[in-house]
């Protein structure tokens, strides 16, 4: 069953009198549970299709639905409160770089998605994600004492809190070295592993592509078939 | 458990030294705005109990200046003209009029006040009808004199410690050699009754060689009394002055006006300067955090939660300035009322700054209301923020 539905899924920017289109016509079924790589040289769109299959994004043409949600069609998307509530209850994101918030501590920058949705049933949630991701003895301290790999683990840990159907990776290894680079990539792939969170991953990574059951190239705006 | 409140707190102490320095601005303003309604409370209340506290509401001068007799009427002295006694017979036909009492002032030079002298005052009084009329006052020693013509004396608290004077002792009234024996010594009354020399007056008009004739006669009326009907009445009388308590009151009203209007001005400028150092910093808290905001509005931040979290730093730098600036306007509620005291033509006895707990809370709803009105636009700004703007302004790739 499809998580994520996208049909000639489209993304113009506007630069003046030019149109770029980051994404063009992109139509791509993602079914719960897939682990699906983007690949591409920069400025092929992937980051783009991302932001749009997470609902960071608004489309400018096509169809898109998440589960049983139609988020874009016909010109038309979904208000911004149900878009809030979509990203809460299906999605976590990873990003590049890993905005935890400096005055929190570890522990509070985890639950931080809490502090604008209280839900306690997964409260107990943070300490098996903590130990699931060896953060279990960082939980006190601050994100400027601790490693770069580890400020990842702590963005993943975020991102997991609220359990997410689909996790959403861009460049996720993209600031840390191979060693560290190695070990998200083993924690990204557990999750899809044994957890069955559907992940979707932009990188330039080889390496951490591979781990994924879909590679998927893009090129222009368009998926190389 | 991260809570918007703790996170917008955490925020504050993120760049400290621009928090700390809105705080001052802000404990500074409410300084300054606590210390202005606690003057306008006190100088109110003080002027009203110096009022009262004379014990009669109308006040009869010989004809002449209504400042100079205002004067006269808070802060004793000798008045230039007299009133014939027989003045008092006139007035208590009055219906209105339920006590009388006569009043005479005079002054001497004294060689041994300061290195070269000064002014020795006495104030003539009736002791069937003065103590009546001054019910507040109270004896640490004696008690009133009786005879209206004996040679005594009842001394004011302040008066006694500087003559040094105990009851029994004399007191000399220089230039004229008599010496006047106290009877009684005041206790601190907190009005002009400490520094006065009060004696029965036709005595003291004896002394002075001024026989039948008196400076001022103090009239208590009925309650009902319509005041500008007796006042009509009075001027019927030849060559008076007639001061009423509301005339005094607004006399001082007007005089003490212009500084308050002044001191006003700057608690308003003070205020205004502190709202916008909070918009700033609030406002650059936004601008240098906008792709961290995003990124909870990808978390499932709603702009409603961003704009609580958001105002609520602005209300938390205004409530801690606040509570700061009010213990501040406490610990220098003496210094400021020194000042006030410096700057004002005429300040009654008592407390000139009087700060309660409704003060308190009034001051510090207004300086939080300065605050949510203060984070309003900057949580509008942010609670704007698309988090897809705030990601791509950071990861540049499309």
């Amino acid at each position: 069953m499809n998580i994520i539905s996208a049909q000639k899924l489209s993304k113009v920017y506007h630069r003046g009198a030019e149109a770029i289109r980051a994404v063009d016509g992109i139509s791509i079924d993602i079914a719960r549970g897939d682990f699906v790589s983007f690949v591409g040289a920069s400025g092929s769109g992937k980051t783009s299709l991302l932001h749009l299959l997470g609902c960071l994004d608004d489309p400018s043409e096509g169809f898109l639905q998440v589960a049983d949600t139609t988020v874009y069609k016909d010109d038309k998307a979904l208000g911004e409160r149900k878009l809030t509530k979509l990203r809460r209850e299906y999605f976590g994101y990873i990003f590049q770089k890993f905005y935890l918030i400096p005055t929190l501590t570890v522990k509070e920058n985890i639950m931080v998605p809490f502090a604008f949705h209280r839900n306690p049933g997964m409260r107990q949630n943070v300490t098996e994600i903590a130990t699931l991701l060896g953060l279990e003895k960082r939980l006190d301290h601050l994100p400027k004492e601790i490693s770069g790999g580890e400020m990842q683990r702590v963005a993943i840990a975020r991102a997991m809190v609220n359990n997410p159907q689909v996790i959403l990776a861009d460049e996720p290894t993209g600031n840390l070295d191979s060693k560290r680079s190695e070990e998200i990539a083993e924690i990204l792939n557990s999750l899809n592993r044994d957890r069955g969170i559907t992940i979707i991953l932009v990188t330039h990574n080889q390496d951490l592509a591979q781990k994924a059951g879909r590679i998927i190239e893009l090129r222009d705006g368009k998926l190389l078939v | 458990m991260p809570t918007i409140n703790r996170i917008a707190y955490k925020n504050l102490r993120r760049k400290r030294l621009r928090s700390i320095l809105t705080l001052f601005g802000i404990t500074l303003s409410t300084w300054v705005l606590v210390s202005l309604l606690g003057f306008n409370q006190g100088y109110e209340k003080s002027l009203n109990s110096d009022i009262d506290n004379l014990g009669f509401q109308v006040l009869l001068t010989a004809k002449g200046c209504p400042y100079e007799a205002a004067t006269l009427m808070m802060q004793g002295g000798a008045g230039l003209r007299y009133l014939p006694d027989s003045v008092l017979d006139d007035l208590s036909e009055h219906p209105e009029v339920i006590g009388l009492t006569p009043m005479l002032m005079q002054v001497a030079f004294d060689p041994h006040i300061g290195d070269t002298g000064g002014i020795a005052a006495y104030t003539g009084v009736d002791p069937r009808t003065f103590p009546g009329m001054k019910t507040y006052l109270e004896f640490a020693q004696g008690g009133w004199f009786e005879d209206p013509e004996a040679l005594e004396a009842v001394i004011g608290y302040e008066a006694a410690e500087l003559e040094q004077r105990e009851v029994g002792d004399y007191l000399l009234i220089p230039d004229h050699d008599v010496e006047l024996k106290v009877v009684g010594i005041l206790k601190r009354s907190g009005t002009q009754d400490d520094g006065t020399v009060f004696v029965p007056y036709k005595a003291l008009q004896k002394v002075f060689g001024v026989e039948g004739k008196l400076t001022s006669i103090g009239i208590r009326v009925d309650k009902d009394t319509n005041y500008s009907e007796f006042e009509e009445k009075l001027y019927e009388l030849p060559d008076v002055q007639v001061v009423s308590m509301a005339q005094v009151k607004s006399t001082i009203s007007n005089l003490v006006g212009t500084a308050r209007i002044m001191v006003m001005s700057i608690a308003l400028i003070a205020i205004l300067i502190a709202m916008i150092g909070v918009m700033n910093t609030i406002l650059m808290s936004v601008l240098e955090r906008y792709q961290e905001i995003g990124i909870m509005k990808s978390m499932g931040a709603s702009a409603m939660h961003i704009f609580r979290l958001i105002w609520t730093e602005s209300v938390i730098i205004c409530l801690l300035g606040g509570i700061l600036g009010a213990l501040l306007s406490i610990g220098l509620a003496a210094a400021t009322e020194a000042l006030i005291r410096y700057i004002l033509p005429y300040s009654p006895k008592g407390s000139l700054i009087y700060i309660d707990l409704p003060l308190i809370l009034r001051s510090i709803g207004i300086i939080v209301g300065i605050g949510l009105f203060s984070g309003i636009y900057p949580a509008y700004r942010a609670a704007r923020v698309k988090p897809i703007e705030a990601i791509r302004s950071s990861e540049g790739e499309i």
